[in-house]
């Protein structure tokens, strides 16, 4: 843990040494998710509601998912990062250290601009929070937290798969993207509203939903059944599978030699 | 003008190579159009009265705007010019007897020609065949097709000064992307929504500025959206922005290039 907060520091520290560079990254993250939010705006003013869900609860299920991608994603950028440091030769100085290979992964590279989404995503929840209708219990407080913290383990998962193919393919792959960067912009709206066979394709085979639409209907008070709580845990089970894709791309590995 | 054809050979083959990293693009593509009309149907099923297109239009919008995203996206194009602003090999290009931003201009349509012309056949097929409600419909008649190649290129040309005037803020941030150049052109060029969504009043400005010169005209002229003397109209706005976006470019060029210092080498 030492260690990492030691990572955490370095990577602090060179990113602010560029600070206007650092600043203007910030609000272009910023203003990308920005601009998915006016789009949600406009559509929500033209028509009010879309699959019985409101402008207001819509918010709550767009900020919980923006601050779960936007924690996996600021934290976990040396996966998003890994073909480079696959071709680079880099990855070659984490195999023969005494750590553990994902944590060195993990540590290696955070990017703290990705902040802008994450500024953007506590706003959004003080707006939305109040205004949803929700009333605050302790187990719908413990349900959004679940939904943020669950969803960002699910998002660091897809990111450790999306590592594991450049093993085989030395390339990114940007087929990945419609998984991470398309769960983020299309988990915006409720996965329902997408109709039953993806809403089926995001419960099970990449669980998305399990940390979105299912604990949202809990919050919004549609469902009462504690097991709709628990979803964004059951869906942790999904990081086994990306665990063992990565070692068994891991043990395919030949360097690249540079 | 033979040296800007041989140029934009040369680009426009060495697009061509990323065949595999065009049909893994293709997925996501695809992907996405098809997520996107899903929601549009769910807001269509919400209130049919409040939609401001004819759905069907809405769907090929939506096609043409994934079968050329690599025309027409605001960002990610100008790799070599900003890094060769950044790392300092701009001091060979000023060397070279070719206007650096012809050069650059002709550089980055050919890189994007290339990437829509691997990348546009296969789901612009796909989007033909498809069941009902996702098929994309054929142009209204002939002059209306003929119209919509017009815009395109005008949308193309425009999307391309529009991203010079992004790469060349490097001469002053010294940063990579500049998203805020992207995000800006992309919102209201009609990518994230079309431009008919956004309520009035915002609808009435976003079409006057240059951004509606964008995507958003030959998208809404193949669909139908914008027919018969709207479209002419819509066509005579583009060239407007289009000359002012270049000479705007050009002045900014010579600007900066007053301004450059190159350390060392």
């Amino acid at each position: 843990m030492q260690l990492y907060i030691n990572y955490f520091a370095i990577n602090l520290k060179s990113q602010m040494q560029y600070k206007v560079a650092f600043f203007l990254l910030t609000l272009g993250n910023f203003l990308t998710s920005f601009v998915t939010l006016a789009g949600v705006w406009f559509m929500l003013s033209r028509f009010n509601e879309v699959e019985g869900f409101t402008f207001s609860q819509i918010m709550l299920c767009f900020a919980s998912m923006l601050m779960a991608f936007s924690l996996a994603e600021g934290l976990a950028r040396g996966f998003d990062t890994f073909p480079r440091m696959l071709g680079n030769g880099e990855f070659d100085r984490v195999l023969v250290r005494p750590r553990g290979i994902v944590f060195q992964v993990l540590a290696s590279k955070m990017e703290f601009s990705r902040l802008g989404r994450l500024v953007q995503s506590v706003a959004v929840f003080c707006y939305a929070i109040p205004n949803s209708g929700v009333i605050w219990t302790w187990d719908k407080t413990l349900t959004l937290c679940l939904m943020v913290l669950c969803g960002s383990l699910i998002f660091f998962g897809l990111f450790v798969v999306y590592a594991a193919f450049s093993f085989f393919t030395v390339e990114g792959l940007e087929f990945m993207n419609i998984l991470t960067d398309g769960g983020r912009e299309f988990g915006r709206y409720p996965f329902s509203v997408y109709g039953r066979g993806v809403l089926k394709f995001l419960t099970y085979v990449i669980p998305l939903a399990l940390f979105q639409y299912y604990p949202l209907l809990y919050l919004l008070g549609r469902e009462q059944s504690k097991l709709y709580m628990a979803m964004p845990v059951i869906a942790l089970i999904f990081l086994i599978p990306c665990y063992l894709f990565f070692r068994f791309g891991l043990r395919r590995y030949k360097s690249t030699g540079s | 003008m033979k040296e800007y054809r041989a140029l934009f050979r040369i680009k426009f083959i060495g697009g061509l190579q990323y065949r595999a990293a065009a049909l893994a693009g293709l997925t996501t593509q695809f992907a996405w159009g098809f997520m996107e009309i899903l929601a549009f149907v769910a807001f269509y099923r919400a209130n049919p009265a409040a939609f401001p297109m004819e759905f069907s239009q809405t769907v090929s919008y939506i096609w043409i705007q994934q079968a050329f995203l690599a025309l027409f996206a605001t960002w990610g194009v100008g790799g070599d010019a900003v890094e060769s602003i950044i790392n300092g090999n701009i001091a060979y290009d000023l060397a070279r007897p070719m206007n650096l931003y012809d050069r650059w201009f002709c550089e980055a349509a050919a890189t994007r020609v290339a990437r829509a012309t691997l990348r546009c056949f296969p789901v612009l097929i796909l989007a033909f065949v498809l069941p009902e409600p996702f098929r994309m419909s054929l142009p209204a008649s002939a002059a209306q097709f003929g119209m919509f190649i017009v815009s395109a290129v005008l949308g193309f040309l425009v999307v391309c000064a529009y991203c010079m005037l992004d790469y060349m803020s490097s001469f002053y941030t010294m940063t990579r992307i500049n998203l805020v150049f992207a995000m800006i052109g992309d919102f209201m060029s009609g990518q994230i929504i079309p431009l008919p969504f956004f309520p009035r009043p915002f609808q009435a400005i976003a079409e006057w500025l240059p951004f509606a010169s964008m995507q958003n005209a030959p998208l809404r002229i193949y669909s139908g959206n914008i027919a018969g003397m709207d479209a002419v109209g819509c066509i005579a706005l583009q060239f407007f922005w289009l000359a002012i976006l270049l000479v705007l470019g050009k002045a900014l060029m010579r600007r900066s290039l007053r301004r450059v210092v190159t350390q060392g080498g």
